[in-house]
């Protein structure tokens, strides 16, 4: 090559050429430049959408996202009412947040540029100081796209058809690789834990079991229930409705994880060996229980680990209240329960069976012996149907039939059942109906959708062939010459809407008379209490209305040494409730004893 | 007689210097007699705060290692990952990262075009290059959300398919570059000042290329044919059909010839990988990102970068982050070891050139 090479000189001045042609660029802000439909810009939240389970800022590493009250949302049930907080001046637009925001409200935009000389100002909640993102959102994440896992493990069952035949239980329960897999579903947000009545730690408890440390799990849960095994098998469980995960998917199994868990501690044994719990010198303290259901249970599990000596009187033969009367035993087989309340009895809580109170031994007496009493008496007794010929033979309560069979007694209900009612006692009267033999029908005033049962109950029911007429209304009992059940009579009903603003109410469609024929119908319609056993001097004090004890926030009647729990305090009537009456009992009764 | 030599410090910030690093060269008159690098100026710690945060959110400070072509990191990344977990990655999937490597082969060879006649003082060929990059990245906005940092390929796969109209749109930018490049080399390599201030600068020997640990485009600027697309495939390089360039010389200009090429050839798997693309999953989800555990084990996995090798190695144990994780990028023996070593004997107006012409990246450097 030559110094002086024409070529490689002339050849850059084609350049030139360029001279007039339209620029690459533009010339903001003559122009303005829109972004892609996919950008990743400036964030947007749906407030009415979002939960605020905080997900989002958990996941971003760039501490730019809190979680903050705002003015106008409050927290309710199954919103924590805090909304996220976006430092743009810390965000890089990476959007896990969108990616893992379980119930789809957040989103970034095509808004990219935002200028001010304060440097507060870069502190935005999305929806609130942005409300017109909402026009421009480009990067957001659907239920197939987002990282959350919506979709359940399955739970293994036996077949409907195998399980009329007996009363194993139906539900098998998972295994490890599948409690591992559904645990990891959980995004530990904690909004479950907000609604739990006993507040149980389930983030920690899930997470334990996600990492496979179930020795772990059985220890935090046993932190304050200590009847894990039976909320694992039968909780009414409103953690399941709340979770994050269940605004666009089927919730995290939080019940049947409680269940894995605690099925690993096989005996009472070896459950006491897991938990080790720290018992207290005893403190020669005493306090007296009567009725050994979950409320009872719970307050003489806790009042034991903290040094108390405690007693509870029980006038079945066995523990459990209604968890073993009134539950099934395909639902929750007496095992399950013999071993955890054998696990309560190993800590030093003693049981008297067959020992009602007001007969066996009066009230007055427990009163007097006790530093503190504990009533957990729950709701023995069964609303009857009320109807024309109610009093026929073959007509019955659910809630005393279901007692009856677990208590191994033999009830003739013939070949055909009619159960009223659509809560979780008629849904278990029938499907334990089904399994003596007979052809059982549900007749519901509302419709199914409105039925206060379990739904995987009402599935299950189905699924045995259980027979469910929604919208009827019992108006009759037709009996035999013998004055046996020979059919049930009723109106069709139509819904209307309710005019105070609640559900739907039923209304009867006159003429609309349907006879089903029936041996045996079952009332399940509710229950209520039997407080015979209070002798008149203390039910000034002990204040019953509307056929329930009235405590204080500390489950304390107007007596200051008689505390209540259970059924026949709460409304809720649930096990979960009872539990946890029993262990705020614990700690008020605990609190009020070692102040003397 | 022997000059007296001089101190020059040269950076860390200076516009020759594509980042934040300093090298310390004595001059005589105005030729090298040592050269040292220094670096510190941009060491954020990636691999450190990847062990804090969790396999999913390691990925996200990725695309900073390398801004000019984040993605064969991401790349990395993910297919250790994957190979750790023995995820499986659609077919779909595969194509389209490998579509993001070579648009991202292409906009970092666009930028180092500006870079090295910047550094000779063609400015226009700078200004033209970078304008021109920009066609590729309205692409990478259009499918990934971001222009630079594009946190697109991630273990499992990518995250977002296609947009509609995508493909044509991919097509008909390739048609424009093949026309442009033209431009380029009438700019460039035709370029009397170009070729002069090149040819014969910045010699690596090739005996001593493999040796000093050279890779990528500045190895096949020696001479040798080496590139980890072809030597130990990845993705779906196996099934395309293209040359792996090389020139001699070991200069500048071989390296140039060689990139020069490259750019042809990205552009010619591009077309292949719209033409072969399946339909199909895009993404084989991973599970709740903050349960994520992987299995215990390590994993090495190496992508071909317009650098040369980078490689992400991730170690586990069993937990939901990572144990350790180590990157090794070409930039660090390039602009840091040969670097000192190439220099001596140069002159000083051409330590810019020399470093461009290297693919130095000092961010990737420390990360």
């Amino acid at each position: 090559m030559s110094f002086f090479d024409l070529n490689g000189t002339l050849k850059p001045l084609t350049a030139l050429k360029q001279f007039g042609k339209k620029p690459h660029t533009i010339s903001y802000p003559k122009e303005s430049k829109e972004a892609a439909d996919r950008y990743r810009g400036l964030h947007y939240n749906n407030l009415e959408e979002c939960i605020g389970c905080g997900n989002c800022s958990t996941i971003c590493q760039n501490a730019a996202i809190d979680m903050i009250h705002i003015e106008g949302i409050e927290g309710k049930k199954g919103d924590s009412g805090l909304r996220p907080r976006v430092d743009n001046g810390r965000c890089c637009w990476c959007a896990l947040c969108v990616e893992v925001c379980p119930t789809g409200s957040l989103s970034l935009t095509k808004d990219y540029i935002f200028v001010s000389e304060n440097p507060d100002d870069f502190l935005w909640i999305p929806g609130v100081d942005n409300p017109g993102g909402k026009e421009n959102i480009s990067f957001y994440s659907t239920k197939e796209i987002s990282l959350n896992d919506f979709q359940r493990v399955p739970m293994p069952e036996l077949e409907g058809k195998e399980r009329v035949k007996s009363f194993a239980e139906v539900v098998l329960g998972y295994n490890e690789e599948q409690a591992r897999a559904e645990a990891s579903r959980c995004i530990s947000c904690g909004i479950c834990t907000e609604v739990c009545p006993d507040h149980m730690h389930i983030p920690e408890y899930i997470n334990a079991i996600a990492s496979g440390n179930d020795a772990d799990a059985v220890r935090i849960i046993y932190d304050n229930n200590p009847l894990p095994e039976m909320c694992g098998k039968v909780c009414t469980r409103r953690c399941e409705e709340v979770c994050a995960i269940a605004t666009r998917g089927e919730a995290v199994a939080i019940r049947w994880l409680k269940r894995y868990a605690t099925e690993t501690a096989a005996t009472a044994d070896i459950t006491r060996e897991i938990v080790n719990p720290e018992i207290r010198e005893p403190n020669g303290k005493t306090v007296g229980i009567i009725g050994a259901g979950p409320s009872g249970l719970t307050a003489a599990y806790y009042l034991a680990l903290r040094g108390y000596d405690v007693t509870i009187y029980e006038a079945n033969a066995k523990a459990g209240g209604a968890t073993m009367y009134g539950i099934p035993k395909y639902r929750f087989p007496i095992e399950s329960l013999d071993k955890q309340i054998d696990y309560i009895q190993s800590i030093g809580v003693k049981i008297h069976f067959n020992t009602k109170v007001g007969k066996d031994i009066s009230f007055k007496e427990i009163y007097d012996k006790y530093d503190a009493v504990f009533m957990g008496v729950g709701f023995p007794d069964a609303w009857p149907l009320g109807v024309e010929g109610d009093d026929a033979e073959g007509s019955m309560q659910a809630f005393r039939f279901l007692y009856m069979i677990n208590s191994g007694e033999k009830v003739d209900i013939g070949d055909k059942v009619v159960v009223v009612g659509g809560g979780n006692v008629a849904i278990d009267a029938a499907r334990v109906s089904r399994r003596l033999g007979a052809e059982v029908t549900i007749l519901y005033r509302r419709r199914v959708e409105d039925m206060p049962a379990d739904w995987e109950e009402i599935e299950g029911a189905e699924d045995e062939g259980v027979n469910i007429v929604p919208q009827g209304i019992p108006v009759k009992i037709h009996k035999d010459e013998n004055g046996r059940v020979k059919a049930v009579e009723y109106l069709k009903a139509e819904m209307v809407p309710d005019d105070k603003g609640g559900r739907p109410r039923p209304k009867p469609i006159e003429g609309s008379n349907t006879i089903i024929e029936a041996t045996a119908v079952m009332a399940a319609i509710g229950q209520m209490g039997d407080y015979s056993f209070l002798p008149e001097e203390f039910t000034e004090k002990i204040k019953i209305e509307r056929g329930r004890f009235v405590v204080n926030e500390k489950q304390q009647t107007g007596d200051p040494k008689v505390f209540a729990g259970g059924d026949a305090v709460n409304r809720t009537a649930d096990a979960i409730s009872a539990i946890a009456d029993g262990f705020r009992a614990c700690k008020a009764i605990d609190e009020m004893l070692s102040k003397k | 007689m022997r000059e007296k030599a001089t101190t020059l410090y040269i950076g860390p910030q200076h516009p020759g210097i594509t980042g934040n690093m300093m090298v310390k060269v004595k001059v005589e008159g105005d030729t090298i007699v040592e050269a040292r690098t220094e670096v510190g100026y941009l060491h954020r710690a990636f691999e450190k705060l990847q062990e804090r945060r969790n396999w999913l959110q390691s990925f996200t400070l990725l695309c900073r290692f390398c801004v000019p072509e984040p993605d064969p990191v991401e790349e990395s990344y993910a297919r250790a990952v994957e190979m750790l977990e023995g995820r499986q990655v659609p077919e779909r999937a595969k194509y389209i990262r490998v579509l993001m490597l070579e648009l991202a082969r292409m906009g970092s060879y666009l930028l180092w075009y500006g870079g090295q006649n910047g550094s000779l003082g063609l400015y226009t060929m700078g200004q033209w290059s970078v304008g021109d990059r920009n066609y590729i990245l309205d692409l990478f906005e259009e499918l990934t959300g971001g222009r630079v940092y594009h946190m697109y390929i991630w273990p499992g796969g990518v995250r977002r398919d296609l947009p509609e109209g995508f493909a044509d749109k991919v097509l008909r930018t390739m048609d424009y570059f093949e026309k442009r490049l033209k431009d380029y080399d009438d700019l460039m390599f035709e370029n009397t000042i170009f070729q002069k201030r090149t040819q014969g600068v910045g010699v690596i020997p090739k005996e001593k290329a493999v040796e000093w640990g050279v890779v990528g485009p500045v190895l096949r600027g020696c001479g040798i044919r080496s590139d980890i697309r072809i030597d130990d495939p990845y993705e779906v390089y196996d099934k395309l059909d293209f040359e792996v360039p090389t020139a001699e010389g070991g200069d500048i200009w071989a390296r140039a010839l060689v990139r020069r090429q490259e750019i042809r050839q990205s552009i010619r798997i591009i077309r292949q990988v719209i033409e072969k693309m399946p339909a199909g999953d895009y993404y084989n989800r991973i599970p709740n990102p903050h349960k994520w555990a992987l299995p215990k084990g390590d994993a090495y996995a190496r992508t071909e970068a317009t650098r040369g090798e980078v490689g992400m190695y991730i170690v586990s144990d069993g937990s939901t982050r990572p144990r350790r994780t180590h990157f090794r990028g070409a930039a660090y023996v390039h602009a840091v070891s040969l670097l000192e070593k190439i220099l001596v004997g140069e002159n000083v107006a051409d330590i810019s050139a020399i470093m461009n012409s290297l693919g130095t990246c000092p961010p990737e450097i420390e990360r």
